[in-house]
């Protein structure tokens, strides 16, 4: 552990003195060939404010370093940036870009360009987002990573990469986005590594004792996932209808013989609308899921098919003071066959969770300074998820943030109360060059 | 009668240059009205690099630096595209404004690292623009309609004007005055006054050039006298009717920003 410690500070020293003395000649270097590198030193720990039986005390302690390169031609725009990192938590150490495990993570490796005027494209690995939620996400089906963000990663972690290929096309009467993923990009879904959740199986909660194991679709064109979005502007109001048929992006379904995770097949479609409304700003949006493995609902190994609402507003208060509200309902259809399905003792769902959400942002110190605040309450589950944070740029290179993740619930089964031992605090450190 | 005449021609003769003084010095409407299109609506549409070098009151200075595309739409409404460039943790967001006359703008922010076009909503124009002594109202204009103005002085090259707010709960200052080049009707200097009548902030035009028959600020300077902090605005690049497209100016070329701000 001791030499781990030290390993770690090494690096971290070792890395910004390359920087420190490499920026300046290897700038008019790569300038030269029209290539922009940047990126930055993240150093982050930390850890559990209390005992988790079955999860280290520390819950972050990695050096990161990510490089962002770019060139733009009136052609094509090619963008690289990746992480390398040390992450000191995980007993799985080897690199897999897939599941973002290991020394590297590479967040984005694409070419963009226009084949012709009214169509772009978009091809590689790529961070894919679109909908209208805050930190709720109903028709953005692309991959997210909920260990980052559980674990005090910064914010912009939470959405994973996919590989894949993204189409726009523009005709005037509104856009077209298509998002093609030949091989299904899954969720970092809670697997027990990081992060203890509740095993329905045990009876318990699970962690590095029992990691998930999934058995994840991943044969080339077969099990791929394909998202679309139409949308326009209507008068400042932005209107989109969406699509999406691949799979649950986490595993939610299990394979009853042989115990495994499964990621069960999704369809989805919804719209949103987001806009001006009095003071502030409104965002609606609703998607039906539709499990297609379990059509009544009454397969206990696969998830029923759901309706998901949202409903948001945001305003600002006061001069560089912000707040949101948010609303969000999944409600599961054929809910009877899902109880009677349910073993003997098994805790279930209820039919309706309903979740709500307040974002305060409060900037200071001429916009130098951020206190943000965040909470999921969810009245049915009767469990809530805090997000405080603080961060402060003392230099135009150099911030400091701090942070916790508070789990809290009346019962461990709950989405939410699941989590209540990986409640933590986390702080951390980062140069941008 | 006879006698009369002179009276009556230096009459007639006192009236004329009673008119002509009238009529060569305008009214303020019209130099408000001119000002503002000076200031800001120069051109169909424009371009500038912009370096922001912000120093607090102990000296410390941060530098802001981005790229800005505006297209004058109809009527007053414009649309702006802002490219950031420096510091390296906003390199690369992008922010478009709809500025909607009379109305709240429309404002969207890509963030690049979440692929993410993300809605802002209408906020008190009179907050700092991105943490500099320039207000966001400062770079995209302020309403000539939300002031009165009363010209207070004319001198030789200036018209001194006093403007004062009518909504004043709306703002935080109880008036203003705006020194405005008569000559091409740009503002160079506006001093506000806080609700007890002290001058507070500065905002200042030091450099001033031509550019394509466009007379153009190319630095500028804003002081919060209270704080003691200061911000210097240096343009560069600025180049008028480039012919930009308004298409530019949505959510497609937020994902892709245009070649007119990377190159």
């Amino acid at each position: 552990m001791q030499s781990k410690t030290l390993v770690l500070i090494i690096l971290c020293l070792s890395i910004f003195l390359l920087i420190e003395s490499v920026q300046g000649q290897d700038e008019r270097v790569l300038e030269r060939l029209g290539i922009n590198v940047h990126g930055f030193v993240d150093l982050r720990g930390g850890m559990r404010t209390q005992d988790d039986p079955y999860e280290r005390d520390t819950s972050l302690a990695e050096v990161r370093m990510q490089v962002d390169m770019s060139k733009i031609s009136d052609v094509a725009t090619v963008q690289i940036r990746a992480d390398f990192l040390y992450d000191d938590v995980p007993e799985d150490t080897d690199i897999d870009l897939e599941e973002g495990t290991g020394e590297m993570d590479l967040r984005e490796a694409n070419i963009l360009f226009s084949p012709w005027m009214m169509m772009d494209m978009k091809v590689g690995r790529q961070i894919l987002t679109w909908g209208t939620g805050d930190l709720l996400f109903i028709n953005d089906l692309f991959p997210k990573d909920w260990q980052s963000f559980f674990a005090g990663r910064d914010e912009t972690y939470l959405k994973a990469p996919s590989d894949a290929v993204f189409v726009s096309f523009f005709p005037d009467v509104a856009n077209i986005d298509v998002a093609y993923t030949p091989r299904f990009d899954s969720d970092r879904y809670i697997s027990g590594e990081r992060i203890s959740f509740w095993d329905p199986m045990l009876g318990r909660r699970s962690g590095r004792d029992n990691v998930v194991d999934a058995e994840k679709p991943d044969e080339w064109l077969s099990d791929d996932e394909i998202a679309l979005r139409i949308y326009r502007n209507v008068a400042g109001y932005e209107v989109a209808v969406y699509g999406y048929n691949g799979f649950w992006k986490s595993p939610k379904g299990m394979d009853p013989q042989t115990g495994h995770g499964t990621f069960p097949k999704l369809w989805a479609y919804g719209a949103s609308l987001r806009g001006p409304f009095g003071d502030g700003l409104v965002n609606l949006e609703a998607g039906h899921y539709i499990s297609d493995e379990d059509e009544r609902g009454d397969d206990p190994f696969v998830p029923n098919s759901e309706l998901r609402l949202l409903a948001g507003y945001e305003r600002e208060m006061a001069k560089n003071f912000t707040a949101k509200c948010q609303y969000y309902l999944e409600y599961m259809e054929d809910y009877g066959h899902y109880k009677a399905g349910l073993e003997a003792g098994q805790k279930g769902r209820d039919r309706d969770r309903h979740v709500f959400t307040l974002r305060l942002t409060k900037l200071a110190l001429n916009q130098n300074m951020t206190l943000s605040f965040f909470v999921y309450y969810s009245p049915s589950d009767e469990d809530a998820y805090l997000r405080p944070m603080i961060s402060h740029k003392v230099t135009d290179s150099w911030l400091i943030m701090a942070g916790a993740n508070i789990f809290t619930g009346n019962e461990a089964h709950t989405f939410f109360g699941q989590f209540e031992k990986n409640t933590n605090v986390y702080a951390a450190l980062r140069y941008s060059f | 009668m006879k006698n009369k005449m002179p009276m009556l021609l230096a009459n007639i003769f006192v009236l004329f240059i009673a008119v002509g003084a009238f009529a060569q010095e305008p009214g303020v409407d019209e130099i408000i009205r001119k000002a503002n299109d000076a200031a800001y609506y120069a051109g169909r549409d424009g371009r500038a690099d912009v370096k922001m070098l912000i120093t607090d009151e102990g000296g410390d200075t941060r530098v802001r630096e981005f790229s800005l595309l505006r297209l004058n739409v109809e009527g007053k409404d414009q649309k702006f595209y802002v490219y950031f460039k420096a510091p390296a943790d906003v390199r690369k967001m992008a922010y478009l404004v709809w500025k909607n006359a009379g109305k709240d703008d429309d404002r969207w922010l890509w963030l690049p690292a979440l692929n993410l076009v993300k809605r802002i909503a209408p906020g008190d124009k009179r907050t700092s623009f991105v943490g500099s002594d320039f207000l966001y109202e400062d770079v995209s204009g302020r309403g000539i309609h939300e002031d009165d103005h009363a010209l207070v002085e004319v001198k030789d090259s200036e018209y001194v004007i006093k403007s004062t707010p009518k909504d004043p709960k709306s703002v935080e200052f109880s008036y203003y005055r705006i020194w405005i080049d008569k000559a091409n009707f740009l503002p160079v200097k506006a001093e506000y006054y806080d609700k007890n009548g002290k001058l507070y902030r500065r905002v200042e035009a030091k450099k001033i050039e031509t550019i394509q028959g466009y007379p153009t600020v190319v630095e500028a300077v804003a002081s919060d006298l209270k704080a003691g902090s200061h911000t210097k605005d240096l343009f560069s690049n600025i180049k008028y009717d480039i012919g930009l497209k308004e298409r530019i100016f949505t959510e497609r070329f937020l994902r892709r920003p245009p070649r007119e701000v990377t190159r």
